[in-house]
């Protein structure tokens, strides 16, 4: 596919760094957002618990798991400087057409819900020992609420460029203009992404807890086992939201299918690899093996007539080829838009990316959840699974959440590469959006510095998790519970050490 | 007011905002080798600012949204045209916020150590490079007929920009000394003071040379009153820093920023940021604006939300008002 030639002109390529680049940045930065959102929610839940139930046993994990959440929310907010500066630096031409629909969005979920985060979260780490027992409870929620906050304008940004509505396009200016906020805000792509990446956020951060409470109670079992009752009951709660979210994961990207089939038809296509349409009881392939862009296959594990019913919502619906797409599209959108990437008229996406990706976000999100469950069944009452299982259980453990964790990115680099060769949906490709007065040389130099920066805090965040969670949650303390009054500098606590400092 | 110029304004108080916030903490940071003695001393340091730099840091990334929002074309032109210095400010940001939040998770001072030099780094680099931006913004930069920069990263490093940068270097550095001072108790507190005096006169010289270049190019009468009273806000505050009234102090300075800050818009205004090449090329706030209705619908969000943030941050401040000794630093993990 790729010859010397194709290489030396890639490198040499804003374009092609800066895409590079956005999809190394943005994936790294949603590596973190799944458990910000979700671990804030299950934080919040469990400090609940603890103020109704008075059970040491759930601040024990309130702490233990805020400790884990916190060494992630760091990296998620540095990661997510760099969203917010990128689309100016390497997409500025892009920048320039969407501003008057993109920009307010994303101003409005820095106003409203990064300042919430932000501030009630410092609230909350540091102020154990200065706010009622309540009320710091509640700060933990407020800060949930910013992160859905937050994802909600974000993803109505993300998908405007999916499903542009509400704007119009100027001649003059040549920039698209906003005229109907609302319909933005309520664009139908919307009302499927937001409860299917929030939900998989949840089932993410559930996983998380699931998988590293079920090795906490295979490797640090204390004293006779005298922790165990303490991760059970977390790894029960987890369950429980693991299979409310997991169902509702799999209901939201079912409605996502079928407004996809709708709005980019090329996507579904391309997430089949189905190059010849189907008239009915179109097959979803499972697995295939065969060339690497599904032209030709050899063998296939194919379910009759799901692909029909994903994107039709009935078992004879009629399923789009990528060849007669191909046909449509260059009737409506010419030959020129996907001039300087694709070859001319190209409208089909990068197949094979398309294919597996899709795959592996259901794969790893589904088997992940399974192992999970799996985890939860072998440790029932008391039992401590023996043998080959019990050798790999605590590994297999940690695999759950790293799998779905791993089933969000796919699931991201499917939706944005298989939205190409367009950036905003047939209103902009991507190769017009990028920034024209940028040098290839400044882009490796951002490329390779902020890989190689997060490769390395990587490792460190990866070494902490690890230090901490084989530490293992803290004997319990009773905190200490101030009224507001008494906090100030003359308080009786004047010269008590801080129940916490960095 | 038309609409353009309420935003204008409002981009301008974000900045203010993020600099007389973000300011101190960058202060707090490029301090810590100096005014520290030992590892306590650099966590009290720390955490004076712990509970706030990530809110404070927010300002910033409002601002940013808000220029893209009203302002699509400044941001374009801006942020591509500034593509090595923001990348070394992003980078700069990255580790600092990071060595916040890692450097207390392992007892070893080596460990410590490291996450110290990116919190100095962390600190420095965007506070002399924010500097050297404005004052580039305020100066003019080459711009095409597309908005598009023509410039190279030596086209900003012009000596009005270098003066820039060691301004806000230079202010943010007794911006911080006089919040330790403000936040701390024992034998820092009294350092921190003395510091403060030192770094602040050398600040008030070089910030002086800066508002009176900044007079010829871009001044009128209504910056040259702005940048007075800024100057006095900083001598009065060292004077009340040499009296020992430290909260007077810190207020000097905050002021003092504030105001240079607001100087520097009022000048550009209605300019956001002018061509060197043609004047005709000069972004506006009219040809860089958004449409009014998206510039409509962000001030009633600006309205009803700007008051509840600074309103929340305020009882932040409040909530964490008690200043930080050696005695209230717990053993490391
Ligand atoms: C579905 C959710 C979601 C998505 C798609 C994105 N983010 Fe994000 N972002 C969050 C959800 C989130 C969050 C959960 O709210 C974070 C994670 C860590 C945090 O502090 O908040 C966050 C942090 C975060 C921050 C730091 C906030 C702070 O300092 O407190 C910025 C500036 C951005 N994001 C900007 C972006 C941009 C420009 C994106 C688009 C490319 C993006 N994010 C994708
Ligand atoms: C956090 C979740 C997201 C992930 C993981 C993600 C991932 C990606 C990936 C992998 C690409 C590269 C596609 C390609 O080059 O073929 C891409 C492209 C792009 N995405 Fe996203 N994206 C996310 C959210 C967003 C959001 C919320 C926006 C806008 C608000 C956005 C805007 C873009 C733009 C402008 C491109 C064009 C650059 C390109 O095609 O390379 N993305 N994204
Ligand atoms: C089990 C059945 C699932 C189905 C039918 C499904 C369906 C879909 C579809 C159709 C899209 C693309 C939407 C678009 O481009 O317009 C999508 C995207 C996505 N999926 Fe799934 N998905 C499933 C499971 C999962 C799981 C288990 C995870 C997490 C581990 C996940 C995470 C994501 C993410 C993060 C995106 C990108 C954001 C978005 O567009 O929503 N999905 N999914």
């Amino acid at each position: 596919m790729w010859d010397g030639g194709d290489i030396v002109r890639a490198m040499d390529s804003v374009l092609e760094l800066a895409r590079w680049q956005f999809g190394i940045v943005t994936v790294y930065h949603f590596l973190f957002v799944p458990l910000t959102v979700g671990l804030t929610m299950l934080v919040a839940v469990l400090e609940t618990i603890w103020l109704r139930t008075k059970n040491p046993e759930w601040l024990r994990l309130t702490k233990f798991f805020a400790k884990l959440f916190l060494i992630n929310f760091a990296l998620g907010v540095v990661t997510g400087i760099v969203q917010e500066f990128q689309f100016g630096m390497t997409w500025s031409d892009y920048s320039r057409f969407v501003g008057d629909v993109f920009g307010a969005p994303l101003a409005i979920e820095a106003l409203l819900a990064f300042f919430l985060e932000s501030t009630f979260l410092g609230l909350w780490i540091f102020g154990w020992d200065k706010l009622p027992r309540a009320l710091h409870n509640a700060c933990m929620w407020i800060v949930h609420l910013g992160t859905l906050a937050s994802s909600w304008f974000i993803l109505a940004a993300n998908s405007w460029m999916q499903h542009p509505v509400g704007y119009r396009f100027n001649e003059v200016t040549g920039r698209a203009e906003l005229v109907d906020f609302w319909a933005v805000m309520v664009n139908k792509v919307q009302l499927g992404t937001f409860p299917h990446v929030i939900l998989a956020a949840y089932l993410t951060s559930a996983a998380f807890m699931l998988g590293i409470l079920g090795w906490l109670y295979l490797r640090r079992p204390g004293r006779d086992g005298s922790e165990r009752p303490m991760y059970r009951r977390g790894m029960v709660l987890a369950a429980w939201v693991m299979a409310v979210s997991g169902i509702g994961v799999a209901v939201s990207g079912d409605v996502q299918g079928k407004i996809m089939t709708e709005v980019q038809p090329m996507k579904m296509a391309a997430a089949e690899a189905l190059w010849e349409t189907s008239d009915s009881c179109a097959p979803f392939s499972v697995l295939t093996i065969g060339t690497r862009d599904g032209k030709h296959e050899k063998w296939a594990l194919e379910v009759p007539c799901v692909l029909s019913f994903l994107g039709t919502g009935t078992f004879d619906g009629k399923v789009e080829g990528i060849y007669d797409l191909q046909e449509k599209y260059r009737e409506t959108y010419g030959a020129t838009p996907g001039e300087t990437y694709y070859s001319p008229g190209d409208y089909t996406p990068n197949i094979p990316v398309t294919y597996w990706t899709f795959r592996w976000m259901m794969g790893l999100g589904v088997v992940g959840s399974l192992v999970g469950f799996a985890v939860l069944w072998l440790t029932r009452r008391g039992r401590t699974p023996s043998g080959l299982v019990g050798r790999f259980l605590p590994a297999l453990a940690i695999s759950a959440p790293v799998m779905v964790l791993l089933g969000n990115s796919m699931g991201w680099i499917f939706t944005e590469m298989g939205r190409q060769p367009w950036v905003v949906f047939g209103v902009l490709t991507t190769a017009q959006g990028v920034s024209p007065g940028v040098e290839p040389w400044e882009v490796w130099m951002s490329l390779l510095g902020f890989t190689a920066l997060y490769a390395v805090l990587a490792v460190v965040e990866v070494g902490l998790l690890i230090k901490y969670v084989k530490k293992a949650p803290d004997p319990f303390v009773e905190p200490p519970s101030p009224s507001l009054r008494g906090s100030g500098p003359d308080g009786a606590d004047a010269d008590e050490p801080m129940n916490f400092a960095y | 007011m038309e609409l353009t110029t309420i935003w204008f304004c409002l981009i301008g108080v974000l900045w203010i905002g993020y600099f007389v916030l973000e300011g101190f903490d960058f202060g707090v940071g490029m301090l810590l080798p100096v005014l520290a003695r030992d590892d306590r001393e650099r966590r009290v340091m720390i955490n004076t600012i712990g509970p706030v730099w990530d809110g404070n840091e927010v300002w910033l990334l409002t601002a940013g949204g808000a220029t893209f929002a009203a302002f699509p074309e400044w941001y374009a032109t801006l942020f591509s045209g500034f593509y090595l210095p923001l990348f070394l400010i992003l980078i700069a940001l990255i580790v600092r916020g990071v060595a916040f939040e890692y450097r207390h998770q392992r007892p070893s001072a080596t460990w410590a150590g490291w996450w110290d030099r990116a919190v100095i780094f962390g600190s420095y680099v965007p506070a002399f490079l924010w500097g050297v931006a404005f004052a580039n913004i305020v100066r003019g930069v080459p711009i095409d007929a597309d908005f598009e920069f023509t410039g190279t990263v030596l086209t900003l490093l012009n000596p009005y920009g270098l003066l820039g940068g060691l301004v806000t270097l230079s202010l943010f550095l007794t911006h911080g000394a006089l919040f330790i001072a403000l936040k701390t108790d024992g034998e820092i507190r009294g350092r921190a003071r003395a510091l403060a005096l030192r770094l602040g006169v050398a600040a008030a010289v070089l910030a002086v040379v800066f508002l009176v270049w900044t007079q010829a190019i871009t001044g009128n009468l209504a910056t040259a009153v702005i940048f007075a009273v800024a100057a006095v806000a900083l001598v009065g505050g060292l004077g009340a820093a040499y009296v020992g009234r430290e909260g007077i102090a810190f207020t000097g300075t905050f002021l003092a920023i504030g105001l240079a800050v607001a100087g520097l818009f009022v000048g550009l205004f209605p300019d956001v940021m002018p061509s060197t090449t043609d004047v005709a090329n000069s972004l506006t706030t009219t040809n860089a604006a958004a449409t009014p209705y998206t510039l409509k619908l962000m001030t009633i969000a600006a309205a009803v939300f700007t008051p509840l943030v600074v309103g929340y941050q305020a009882w932040t401040y409040w909530i964490f008002r008690k200043r930080i000794s050696i005695h209230h630093i717990p053993a490391a993990h």
